[in-house]
């Protein structure tokens, strides 16, 4: 039998594959190799398995299936060879991944192969487990894995420590079963096995509570020494890199030590040393060093408070950032985001640098630096920040415009110092920068030109400027067209000059032009046109004189396709036309806007450094619409377009203000469903179409217009008056100090967080049926206790009876809950229950209270049960 | 934790794809596709990581090989730059000043290279010495096997060297 018959050698199909001019000669080629390698597969052909495995995984890089050849591998092996084995181990990596059914059947294969006399054969099991292994898979092995990690041959050792990470990663409940053996791991002079029993104890201590206390106790020290050791060591020719030794063990040891540091004074203590010497002494001119020099920064930003390493380590950053290797300053960015929490005075320090690298040609580095800056931005150098970043914006490219004006537009609604600044800037990114500017952002421009009445007029005629030379900006164009509609006549008449402005001359039928050229404009959507429809429906009778152009232009758009702008052309032209006596009246000035609607969205997304500072940027029209607007908060708020830390204090703001606490995915849908509903009772305050983006809820505005706009209306009614409940539930202590949290705005002399033992009351947990909140007080002369006195009232319409409250905290908290108030919870939150708690936290000021809660009650005798999570609770207690 | 590794021609073609966490098969393709988008158009002064979906991809082009490793936030940069180049350098000491052809033809040495170097999408090995011995001694059982094989397995062996 020739051997060659039944196909090629794996060079010759490379070689014939890489000889195709195109691909479907390619094709053509992979698909004759894999029907032959079918046919010797369905033969059981044994001889070419070997071969056939490995032509098969080219062909599967190139990207074509090959599914058919999975069980070959299996085949592979469990054969007793070593080649076929080490073929057959590779080809199950590659060819196929956790979630496949195979998978499971090569259990029983490794296992044995785990124990096989061959010391490699064994290494080939381990790193399959390690690299694919399932959760099922992790389970079944594990007990031959821990046995492993005691093996003769530190090369299985290694392996063996690696692969118990892959294992306690797919199950933790496995952590505390391999402790002790980790922990002897770090007694090994091996480098290969400590590098690997490092990585396993730091990998254990972020899943295992038990773990970390376990290594803080026993092994701190004995990390300390190593890391002396390494790096006191003398030149080691097998480990050196740089005239370094080992530098991957050492970012190891350092990142072990930053777990075990975090959060404990002592064995933070105990490190202070070789930190400093790693810090000071570690070569800084090749990779290698900085690497190290990186990590050991980041421990010791993470580690517990020493002012003298902290210093050290925001200089190291500071060289970094000064480097001309672009690696390293990004590498610096990135550390000094971390900084800014611990020290953000000594970063603002770095600024001209950050905010030179915003401008670098390097679209990593200028995204690292934007956030960096953003972070940096506070009241007293917001100005200049604003500026070089808006200068910026008119050269930077293309692909980056829409971060930057993104960023820009939030640190300008934050920290605008006077109203004038705000709409001067934020025309400044129109013209710029319109098109990459979000709905709401310049919906809140608006609201915010409503509110400056002095300003109206300096407002339109600074628009009316920008849209003769920037008339390509559609939302530019959308606002001038708005303010043009409401304050056409103050163009005109030159009302409400400012000093500084210069002077202008506008003649009636120049400002009409503007909105005729923007509904013409070939690029205009319908937002924009439905936009110009109004406004030309405001100037016929703000300008009598323009009358009939305007209704010229009106009436082209009685055949328009679209149907909102058929529907506006001729019911406007009707106005125009024929009600010449209401016209006035219909046509009215917009009501003011809420702003306090819009600045509460605001503040919560300021982050915590911000919003404790001083100062009211935004001067509210009248303080009455503030507090009214608070029950509204909930409804209307919410937009977290620009969350700069979304997982801490911006995440907790928004929890706050749903008054529920969710879970991550279900506060993003909520949050969502709170800014749609914002903005779609701004638009129909606005009276347009919606944008294409929002389909979903433009098609009900669409058709029925009137309804909607009544809903707005109920919506304005409400905020007038004061006492208006929102869904009847709100219990006013709540709602109000909810209010406090929101509004960095107010002159407001109590702050919460600066104010001892007055916590503000939270909304622990609500549902569609219930709602939970929490008073807050405590025992004077013990800080560790709080007394919570919980509320619990019904939102439906059905009383609950046998109402139980449970709650559970976790170990360093003590939890003591006096009977209820009662077990009938009345209909529609006539009438509450209540309950005092008391919560012992002996962690005081380190950690903050969590308590799991679950609540059962009886809904037309039917058990009922909800639970939920409360992770809001005010810091401090 | 390297979420995987890549290894892309400067015309796109993937040499080698390591994963450490798990992507469906489609979603692969897409990844590669992305990242080859991402990286290979990137100018040869700028910084060697990229931002993608939440994760860094760290790359290093040697010749016409562009070297990917992808990693979380908050890990080390820095020190898998550092990765990718010790394992170049194994690589070139097994194939003695390794070319993109080696790692074409003999694509599966170079996968038992890196399964020696990484596991789990952690490193192994700190000592070059230490894998080359290890995957030395690998060989020559192969060798050995192959050997004491009838003569149409040797045969085999050859063809898929």
């Amino acid at each position: 039998m020739n051997p060659f018959s039944s196909g090629t050698r794996l060079r010759d199909m490379i070689r014939s594959i890489r000889a195709c001019k195109t691909a479907a000669e390619e094709r053509a080629v992979v698909r004759k190799e894999c029907a032959a390698i079918r046919a010797a597969i369905s033969e059981n052909d044994q001889d070419y398995r070997h071969r056939n495995l490995a032509k098969l995984m080219f062909i599967h890089m190139l990207g074509y299936p090959t599914h058919f050849g999975q069980m070959e591998c299996l085949k592979s092996i469990a054969s007793p060879g070593f080649p076929e084995k080490r073929i057959g181990y590779l080809g199950l990596m590659l060819l196929l991944d956790e979630r496949q059914e195979v998978l499971m059947l090569v259990t029983n294969s490794i296992k044995q192969d785990l124990n096989h006399t061959n010391q490699y054969i064994v290494g080939l099991a381990l790193c399959a487990l390690g690299n694919i292994c399932s959760a099922e898979m992790a389970r079944d092995l594990a007990p031959e894995v821990e046995r492993l990690l005691q093996f003769r041959d530190p090369n299985i050792r290694k392996k063996a420590a690696l692969c118990t990470i892959r294992i306690i990663r797919k199950v933790p409940d496995l952590a505390e079963n391999f402790i002790n053996s980790a922990a002897s791991l770090l007694k090994e002079k091996h480098h290969g096995v400590l590098l690997t029993g490092v990585q396993l104890c730091t990998d254990l201590c972020k899943i295992s509570s038990e773990a970390l206390e376990y290594f803080r106790k026993k092994c701190t020290e004995g990390v300390v020494k190593v890391l002396k050791d390494l790096a006191n060591s003398p030149y080691a020719p097998e480990y050196d890199i740089a005239g370094i030794t080992d530098p991957f063990l050492h970012i190891r040891l350092l990142k072990f030590l930053r777990v075990l540091g975090q959060g404990d004074v002592d064995t933070s203590d105990c490190m202070n040393d070789i930190l400093a010497q790693v810090a000071t002494k570690t070569e800084s001119n090749k990779n290698a060093g900085n690497a190290i020099l990186y990590e050991c920064v980041a421990t010791i930003m993470s580690i517990e408070d020493n002012g003298g390493l902290r210093v050290l380590a925001i200089n190291i950053l500071g060289r970094f950032l000064s480097n001309r290797d672009n690696n390293i300053r990004y590498v610096a960015l990135n550390m000094l985001m971390r900084a800014i929490t611990v020290d953000s005075q000594a970063v603002q320090r770095h600024r001209a640098t950050i905010l030179e690298c915003v401008k670098d040609s390097d679209a990593s580095i200028r995204k690292r630096a934007l956030e960096l800056v953003y972070l940096l931005v506070n009241e007293s150098n917001v100005k200049p920040l604003t500026k070089e970043l808006i200068d910026y914006l008119e050269v930077s490219e293309p692909e980056f415009r829409g971060d930057l004006t993104a960023k820009i537009c939030s640190i300008v609604e934050k920290f605008s110092p006077e109203k004038i600044w705000y709409i001067d800037q934020m025309l400044k990114v129109l013209s710029e920068a319109g098109n990459y500017v979000k709905d709401d952002v310049w919906h809140a421009l608006i609201v915010v030109i409503t509110n400056a009445s002095n300003l109206h007029g300096y407002a339109v005629r600074s628009l009316y400027r920008l849209v003769q030379t920037a008339g390509d900006q559609e939302i530019l164009v959308r606002v001038a067209v708005w303010c043009i509609g409401e304050y056409g006549d103050m163009l005109v008449n030159n009302t409400g000059f400012l000093d500084m402005e210069e002077p202008i001359t506008v003649t009636e039928s120049d400002a009409v032009d503007v909105v005729e050229t923007a509904i013409k404009r070939h690029s205009s959507d319908l937002t924009s046109r439905a936009m110009c429809l109004v406004a030309l429906l405001k100037l016929s009778s703000r300008f009598p004189s323009c009358s009939v152009r305007i209704n010229n232009i009106i009436v082209q758009y009685k055949g328009s396709l679209v149907l909102e702008l058929q529907q506006r052309a001729l019911e406007f032209g009707a106005i125009v036309d024929k009600h010449r006596n209401i016209r006035s009246t219909l046509v009215e000035r917009m009501p003011v806007l809420d702003e306090a609607t819009y600045s509460g969205r605001r503040a919560g997304s300021v982050p915590a450094v911000v919003s404790t500072s001083q100062g009211a940027p935004i001067n509210l029209p009248n303080g009455v619409a503030k507090t009214t607007s608070a029950p509204l908060v909930d409804l209307l708020d919410l937009s977290s377009d620009d969350v700069p830390v979304p997982s801490s204090s911006g995440g907790d703001f928004l929890q706050d203000l749903l008054g529920v606490d969710l879970s991550p995915s279900s506060s993003q849908t909520d949050t969502n469903q709170a800014q749609k509903r914002g903005t779609d009772v701004l638009l129909d305050l606005l009276s347009i179409g919606t944008p294409p983006a929002q389909s979903n809820s433009s098609i009900p505005d669409m058709v029925s217009p009137s309804q909607d706009s009544k809903s707005a209306i109920n919506v304005l009614e409400q905020l007038s008056s004061p006492s208006a409940p929102a869904g009847g539930v709100s219990t006013p202590p709540g709602s109000s100090s909810m209010m406090d949290l929101l509004d960095g705005f107010a002159p407001n002399p109590s702050k919460p967080e600066n104010n001892g033992p007055a916590y503000p009351s939270i909304v622990a947990f609500e549902s569609s049926t219930l709602k939970v909140t929490f008073n807050f007080s405590k025992q004077p002369g013990n800080q560790q206790t709080t007394i919570i006195e919980a509320n619990f009232s019904n939102k439906t319409f059905d009383a609950y009876t046998d109402f139980i409250f449970q709650a559970a905290v976790p170990k360093f908290l003590q939890l003591h809950l006096d009977p209820a108030s009662s077990n009938t919870l009345p209909a529609s939150g006539n009438g509450s229950i209540s309950q005092k708690l008391r919560i012992t936290n002996s962690q005081h000021s380190k950690k903050s209270l969590v308590m799991r809660i679950r609540i059962g009650y009886k809904l037309n005798s039917k058990d009922m049960s909800e639970e939920g999570q409360i992770n809001n609770f005010p810091h401090g207690l | 934790m390297i979420h995987f590794v890549l290894l892309i021609s400067r015309q796109g073609k993937v040499r080698l794809t390591k994963w450490y966490s798990p992507y469906p098969q489609k979603e692969r393709t897409k990844v590669i596709r992305e990242l080859s988008g991402l990286i290979l158009t990137r100018g040869p002064k700028l910084c060697n990581f990229v931002e993608w979906r939440g994760f860094k991809v760290v790359y290093r082009r040697y010749a016409s090989l562009y070297f990917c490793m992808c990693i979380n936030q908050d890990d080390n940069e820095l020190e898998i730059l550092e990765i990718i180049h010790h394992y170049v350098e194994i690589l070139d000491r097994y194939f003695g000043s390794v070319c993109e052809l080696d790692l074409i033809f003999n694509f599966h040495k170079a996968y038992y290279i890196l399964d020696e170097l990484l596991i789990a999408g952690e490193l192994q090995e700190s000592s070059k010495k230490t894998v080359a011995r290890h995957i030395a001694a690998q060989d020559s059982l192969v060798e050995t096997a192959k050997e004491q094989a009838s003569s149409l397995s040797n045969i085999i062996a050859e063809a898929t060297k």
